[in-house]
């Protein structure tokens, strides 16, 4: 015991949680994390093409896979409105400290919902009716899915994190189930099922999920910052004792939140399928992105503004990863922007703990 | 139906070793949603040492169309050597992966969610495409050493409990001893108090930081081993992405049993049977894909009866997901 003691006045530095921290110093220290990053993949880039100039390529090249041409360009907005509707809906949950990793089942959820409307429904009545039921029906069971680990965890208390996970493979499995039921078991993903999507406003073709996800962006914004709702969430999520003590009904606001959550996540799913101009449904459909979400999400610091642009920076990554390394001919272009964007997150994670904490070096004379 | 219950038992191995490592990373307090990429990280360094193995005997992909010669040198193959190697390798790398996910959410404090996250997208990134570049040449010949069965005869005893290879014997003991640990030793204890509550127990002198360091690394290349069966056992040396689902239902079958790796023996040849059922029983391909949903749903169902029932032996550790910071209030 008393040498443990003694290691402990040894140590050179201790560590001090600081509160506050200048806005200059946060952003430097951001900026930093993100370069190192970026050398780093660039680097690995380079070592495993066998090229040095590869080291600038990767660069340009991920550039040009995300703005190249116009038709790149569209890809990148829609992929940016997708993730960005998938972060806003977790950011609720996240605000109040519910920990749902499962926005990937609600997404695929909402979708599924969409797809089932637009198999049986399909043609036979008229498309805006169609797409109307295909919106109600992938934000209802985008809802369920949300909903049903929220009730538990607001009555008994169960651990939401665990729960949202399993719920996201029931969503799996359930798709794979009407998949092989539509086909005969003939394929694992759907053909187009037609009609029944929102083609392009205004004449700008693949635009209308961004146009939809930017309005979902303002509306989050208000909720969060000027309806008491959002403050009462915050409030659960800071301390739920305080939360109880100054009359909010807890439960009522896990379960209201989560609800709002899992409709966002449904309307995710619903883009997916309504706003593609070729809709099918298939169990890869989301494609990790409700856990990509959570990352950007957190990143942001729970905010819709800063959100923005966060989900293009992670989208630009994964897009431009995936070109570099199609470019270069260096294999599994899907698996490479998974490295590219782990590696990302790694950093820029690690890189929080200098924002919320200062190391404070021992002075060599003592006191 | 013999074959069945041998084939769950190996399927289950995969999801055994995973839970088992799971278990004591969560028993610390640390919730690793990294767990799947970890496994892809074990399977990726086995393949890794198996392929320098085979190197030293002299297969590569230069002469692995020479049939007799690679033949010969593969009859060179010690079986004891290659898998201990295998297994060292697996090790490391998978413990490499829980010491970034320690050095995250331990030393920097991370948030737990966010950084498992993150590690498994890098880890299965890392996996799948570095996985191609390994050599892997002659990997059958050494799959033949990890199947080996202890006896090869077919009644029903042999084919039950003696007809599989050394890495689902090793996954059991694992289990067994973890769980022994876990509730007869100082340690077991000592772990259970930090994911209790931490402060009590820095408190009382256990050392939290070097514990937590521990069981995360620990947990990770335990989680390791069942990639490095995946790859070299159940897939006899190929390779397919589906790692990371797998490595899920290993998180899931902590929960299923209730962080008790002796019962998560008995639950992971129920996942494991219920994986592979649909490949036994003659039903539509539809209703095989609700077949698959059963462990989801039953690990759902645990996690409801185990909370609205209360019972203090079966909750998740209390400061699970909660980083320590000895200076907070």
């Amino acid at each position: 015991m008393v040498a443990e003691k003694k290691k402990e006045k040894e140590r050179l530095f201790h560590l001090v949680k600081r509160n506050d921290i200048e806005p200059w110093k946060k952003w430097i220290i951001r900026i930093a994390s993100v370069i190192i990053a970026a050398l780093l993949a660039g680097g690995i880039f380079a070592v495993v093409a066998k090229d040095s100039a590869a080291f600038g390529g990767f660069f340009k090249e991920m550039w040009k896979g995300s703005f190249g041409t116009q038709r790149l360009a569209y890809v990148f907005t829609s992929d940016w409105a997708i993730l960005m509707c998938i972060s806003l809906a977790v950011t609720p949950a996240f605000k109040m400290r519910f920990w749902n990793i499962g926005a990937e089942g609600q997404t695929l959820a909402g979708a599924l919902g969409a797809a089932i409307i637009l198999y049986y429904l399909g043609g036979k009545i008229v498309e805006p009716v169609v797409i109307l039921f295909m919106f109600a029906a992938a934000l209802f069971m985008g809802m369920l899915w949300a909903v049903i680990p929220a009730i538990f965890k607001a009555i008994w208390g169960t651990n939401e994190t665990l729960f949202t996970l399993m719920m996201n493979y029931v969503a799996i499995q359930l798709t794979n189930f009407f998949v092989n039921l539509w086909t005969r078991g003939t394929q694992t993903t759907m053909g187009n099922l037609g009609n029944g999507t929102i083609h392009g406003i205004l004449g700008i073709p693949y635009i209308q999920n961004a146009v939809i996800v930017a309005i979902v962006t303002i509306i989050i914004f208000i909720y969060l910052r000027y309806f008491k709702h959002g403050y009462e969430l915050e409030v659960v999520g800071e301390s739920q004792n305080t939360a109880k003590y100054i009359g909010i009904n807890v439960k009522k606001v896990i379960i209201r939140t989560m609800l709002l959550s899992g409709v966002i996540c449904g309307l995710a799913g619903f883009l997916l399928v309504g706003g593609s101009p070729t809709p099918t449904i298939n169990a890869e459909l989301v494609a990790g992105r409700g856990f990509t979400a959570i990352l950007v999400s957190w990143l942001s610091k729970f905010g819709p503004l800063a959100m923005i642009f966060v989900t293009a920076f992670v989208v630009f990554l994964q897009t431009g990863a995936k070109q570099g390394s199609n470019t270069y001919h260096i294999g599994a272009s899907s698996a490479y922007s998974d490295i590219i964007v782990g590696l990302f997150f790694l950093i820029i994670i690690a890189s929080e703990f200098f924002l919320n904490y200062r190391i404070k070096f021992r002075k060599k004379e003592g006191k | 139906m013999l074959v069945f219950i041998k084939s769950a038992i190996r399927f289950a191995t995969i999801f055994l070793f995973g839970s088992t490592g799971e278990t004591i990373t969560e028993k610390s307090g640390h919730l690793n949603l990294g767990t799947p990429g970890i496994m892809c990280l074990g399977a990726l360094g086995g393949c890794i040492g198996a392929s320098l193995y085979m190197e030293s005997l002299g297969i590569n992909a230069e002469i692995i169309n020479q049939t007799e010669q690679v033949a010969a040198a593969a009859a060179n193959i010690n079986g004891f050597a290659a898998i201990l190697l295998c297994i060292l390798f697996a090790m490391i790398f998978a413990g490499a992966g829980g010491l970034i996910y320690g050095f995250l959410t331990i030393t920097l404090r991370c948030n737990q969610n966010v950084t498992g996250l993150a590690i498994t997208t890098f880890g299965a990134g890392i996996t799948n495409f570095f996985i191609n570049y390994v050599d892997r040449s002659g990997f059958n010949y050494l799959a033949a050493k990890f199947t080996a069965p202890i006896s090869g005869s077919d009644d029903w005893f042999s084919t039950i409990f003696l007809s599989h290879g050394a890495l689902v014997y090793t996954a059991i003991v694992l289990a067994l001893v973890v769980a022994f640990v876990f509730k007869k030793t100082r340690v077991g204890l000592n772990l259970t108090a930090i994911g209790e509550n931490p402060a009590t127990a820095d408190a009382a002198g256990i050392n939290v930081t070097g514990y937590k360091y521990t069981s995360c690394v620990l947990g990770g290349a335990i989680a390791g081993l069942g990639g490095l069966f995946y790859i070299m056992d159940y897939l006899y040396g190929s390779w397919e992405y589906a790692m990371e689902d797998l490595g899920w239902l290993a998180v899931a079958l902590v929960i299923f049993s209730v962080w008790k790796p002796n019962w998560g023996i008995l639950g992971s040849i129920l996942f494991g049977a219920f994986y592979i059922m649909p490949s036994y029983v003659d039903v539509s391909f539809a209703a095989k894909e609700l077949i698959k949903m059963v462990p989801y749903v039953a690990t759902i169902l645990i996690l409801i009866f185990t909370s609205i029932l209360n019972r203090r032996e079966s909750q998740p550790p209390a400061a699970l997901g909660l980083s320590y910071f000895r200076e907070e209030r």
